[in-house]
């Protein structure tokens, strides 16, 4: 009698599992796309887990500190690995209401991946939107830091360049005597005499002109 | 005494400054566009023909010119003939547009590398929505390169009409990008000289780590064969060989007067023949050589996405059909489907909608050029990476040193016939003459960050440079073989450089390059006359795509303008020189 009564007992809390859809929740588990070849077998054991980690999850809601393990009841236990899990309430007869588990299980999201290995993208519930971690956002943003050091660096490169830009000019305006100073710089440069440039002709170094011919030239060969 | 004209510390110099100012941002995000669309590996025949046909001759008319009259574009110009120096202002003109919104690329490509130093790379998530249960609305809908770049970069308007205002995060980095300008033309030819060494060797050294690591990859070949795989049949098509022509004309930079300007601080004997040779050569092998990483890159990211794919329709049919968890695989795919579409008739109708087609062709065939190729397209590719930051900075970096490279030639362009005029150059020292030049133009480039600043940058970039450059180098060619006469630029060549000029540099010059650029003019006339009304890609937050409209009545007049401006410079001031002269003639009584 006892044995039926029992059976019965679970049978109906088994109907409620289905029954109840609406404070049914339904888990997705991806182990082979998070492990791997580590990844292990979804079995009884992996069950009594997970309903350990929801009442676990229940107890830390002021008012429901007493759940049990066997107030969790999961059906529908598919390959993929996907079930419904349900929490029930024995003293009053009824299922927790939706809204009271989504919070219990959104404030406990980490401990219930850690405990499987897994994490929000292969542990889903359905209809419990995990919370996404924000992006850190440090006081002052890295870019303006960058843009101030190059900036600094780009302005005081302008400022010698013109200040020294400045000096040359002052100290050739000073000194026709400083001529050397040009000279060195003017090497490169056209030499100008009586307004034809001697370029075309020897410029480096003395100022050969080859206009002039040299000794042997000046007779014509016999 | 002359002041002396200041030179190249060494022919060396000029070859990278050349180098330099061509290689620039169209080798790396045109060249690949071009060679996608118009058939892969058999682009490279129209190209290499138009290479040996139209961009050496005309380089080398460029450099010949500006070497031989030793002056920037007006004064060559002028001394060729007096009435062609609106010829010299219309490359001034031209130059100054191109230079207030080329540096605006290099402002954006600051605002990347400095944002590559962070973990994880902004582009590569999407902000959180208020509640933070899910991702921003607009970044779902396209994707976070995508919103990073029009949004967070942009901050874009939905059309032309809603300028916005001013973003001061952009308008700082334009600032800094022509602070850095500034630095480099600061002294003339001292200090751009050094530059260039930098501008014209660091691209190609990022560039062989691209190309490295875009090797390794994986799904790199993918690619690779899809580019250079040969559609024969693009060859018959003419728009292959206008693209062709117009690639090697606008990458070479002519008609600007830069090329002109780094000539005039050459030695008069320097042999720009060669120049002029190497200068094009490397310039098409270095596009070739970008396509290839381009194309590795972009095969890396068709790959992915196509996995990513493939993998989303895995995950929906595991779930819906609560399958065992690894058991489809990419392999089995299409046998399971088939099997669940006969064994779950209902249900796998009503999955059927949500099952995208995943394809590799689809992928690889979305053909992206210009701004969306360099921070898009690359920077989603990037992400994906391993020490994506490395790569990033990298990639900026390279960015930069290619704008800031052209950034040089365009301001020389401008510089030299203000610093060539006797009348600016006895009031102002050059360092003052350009602190202007870059003042004005970085005011002016301020419309750019506004937040319909990328719709007037692409009104700039398709209008301001290409009508007008044809009709300049049309011009130039036939001034310099008909007005000056191709005899006596020959024997002036000759006194110059001491060598004989070939003869096929003088049929190119006299015959061929002519008729080619009228037929490039024709064509691009009669383009824009069929097409009508002249529309541009505005960017739907809504939706999270790129939506077509009409430009407005004001924006048109705008493009008008800009074209005018240029190309009238040509007419008026030859019709200005031709009336002086006639009232100068006119006051002096003639000789008896």
């Amino acid at each position: 009698m006892r044995q039926n009564n029992s059976v019965t007992q679970e049978h109906t809390r088994r109907s409620k599992a289905k029954a109840d859809g609406e404070n049914a929740f339904k888990v997705r588990l991806s182990i082979r796309t998070a492990l791997g070849d580590n990844a292990y077998a979804w079995d009884t054991n992996e069950e009594y887990l997970f309903k350990a980690m929801v009442a676990f999850s229940m107890r830390k809601v002021p008012n429901r500190e007493t759940t049990e393990i066997s107030h969790v009841l999961v059906c529908n236990v598919t390959q993929r690995v996907s079930f419904w899990f349900v929490v029930t309430d024995p003293l009053k007869n009824h299922t927790l209401p939706a809204v009271e588990v989504q919070t219990a299980i959104r404030m406990n999201r980490n401990r219930i991946n850690g405990a499987f290995f897994l994490n929000d993208q292969t542990l889903e519930f359905l209809k419990i939107p995990s919370t996404l971690a924000p992006p850190t956002d440090p006081s002052v943003p890295i870019w303006i830091i960058i843009f101030g050091v190059i900036f600094c660096i780009v302005i005081v490169a302008v400022m010698l360049l013109i200040l020294s830009g400045i000096r040359q000019r002052r100290r050739m305006s000073k000194g026709p005597t400083e001529v050397d100073d040009s000279e060195d710089k003017c090497e490169n440069t056209i030499t100008i005499e009586n307004g034809i440039p001697c370029d075309p002709l020897d410029t480096k170094g003395g100022h050969i002109n080859d206009a002039f011919m040299t000794e042997d030239e000046r007779l014509t060969p016999l | 005494m002359e002041k002396a004209r200041p030179l190249w510390a060494n022919p060396l110099q000029f070859v990278f400054a050349c180098i330099s100012y061509a290689v620039g941002l169209g080798n790396v995000w045109r060249f690949p566009y071009l060679c996608q669309m118009y058939g892969g590996g058999s682009f490279l025949v129209p190209y290499f023909v138009m290479l040996v046909v139209e961009g050496m001759p005309l380089l080398y008319l460029e450099l010949a010119v500006g070497q031989r009259m030793r002056q920037g574009s007006i004064g060559a110009w002028r001394t060729i003939s007096p009435y062609l120096g609106g010829v010299g202002l219309a490359s001034v003109v031209v130059s100054f547009f191109l230079s207030t919104y080329y540096n605006i690329i290099n402002a954006w490509a600051f605002w990347y590398l400095f944002h590559s130093f962070q973990d994880p790379l902004p582009w590569s998530v999407c902000p959180l929505n208020g509640n933070r249960t899910g991702y921003d609305e607009e970044c779902e809908k396209a994707s976070s390169t995508q919103y990073f770049w029009y949004r967070k970069t942009l901050n874009i308007s939905p059309s032309i009409q809603d300028s916005g205002g001013v973003q001061w995060e952009q308008a700082l980095c334009l600032l800094l990008a022509w602070l850095v300008v500034y630095l480099c033309i600061l002294r003339g030819t001292e200090s751009t000289g050094k530059v260039v060494y930098f501008t014209a060797l660091l691209p190609y050294c990022v560039l062989i780590i691209y190309l490295v690591r875009g090797l390794t990859l994986h799904g790199a070949t993918n690619g690779l064969a899809y580019m250079f795989t040969p559609k024969l049949e693009q060859l018959a098509n003419p728009k292959a060989w206008i693209n062709a022509a117009t690639q090697i004309f606008f990458s070479l930079g002519l008609g600007f007067g830069s090329l002109i300007a780094f000539a005039s601080y050459n030695q008069p004997s320097t042999n720009c023949q060669q120049h002029a040779i190497i200068v094009s050569l490397i310039n098409s092998s270095t596009s070739i050589f970008a396509s290839i990483v381009t194309f590795s890159i972009y095969g890396f990211k068709a790959t992915f996405n196509y996995e990513s794919c493939l993998n989303k329709v895995i995950l929906l049919l595991t779930n819906s059909f609560d399958l065992e968890d690894g058991f489809l695989t990419t392999s089995n795919l299409e046998q399971v489907k088939g099997y669940l579409a006969s064994a779950f008739p209902g249900k796998y109708s009503e999955v059927l909608p949500q099952i995208r087609n995943c394809s590799l062709e689809s992928e690889l065939a979305t053909a992206v050029q210009g701004t969306g190729l360099s921070f898009i397209v690359y920077t989603e590719a990037i992400k994906n990476m391993a020490a994506s930051q490395l790569w990033s900075v990298l990639y900026f970096f390279m960015l930069l040193m290619l704008g800031i490279g052209s950034m040089l030639g365009n301001t020389a362009a401008i510089l030299t016939p203000l610093t060539d005029s006797k009348v600016i150059s006895s009031h102002l020292p050059k360092e003052a003459i350009s602190g202007l030049v870059c003042l004005v133009n970085c005011v002016i480039g301020l419309v750019f960050t506004m937040e319909a600043g990328n719709y007037w940058f692409d009104i700039f970039n398709d209008y301001a440079a290409t009508l007008p450059l044809l009709l300049i180098v049309l011009v130039e060619i036939v001034a310099v073989c008909y007005v000056f006469g191709l005899r006596r630029f020959e024997s002036d060549l000759q006194a110059m450089t001491g060598r004989t000029l070939n003869w096929y540099w003088k049929a190119m010059w006299a015959g061929v390059s002519p008729l080619l650029i009228i037929s490039l003019f024709v064509f691009y006339l009669s383009d824009y006359i069929l097409t009508g009304t002249l529309q541009y890609q505005a960017w739907d937050a809504s939706q999270g795509q790129l939506v077509t409209k009409d430009y407005p009545l004001y924006a048109l007049a705008i493009i008008g303008l800009l074209v005018a401006s240029s190309t009238m410079c040509i007419p008026l001031v030859a019709l200005g020189t031709f009336i002086v002269r006639r009232l100068k003639r006119g006051d002096t009584p003639p000789v008896a």
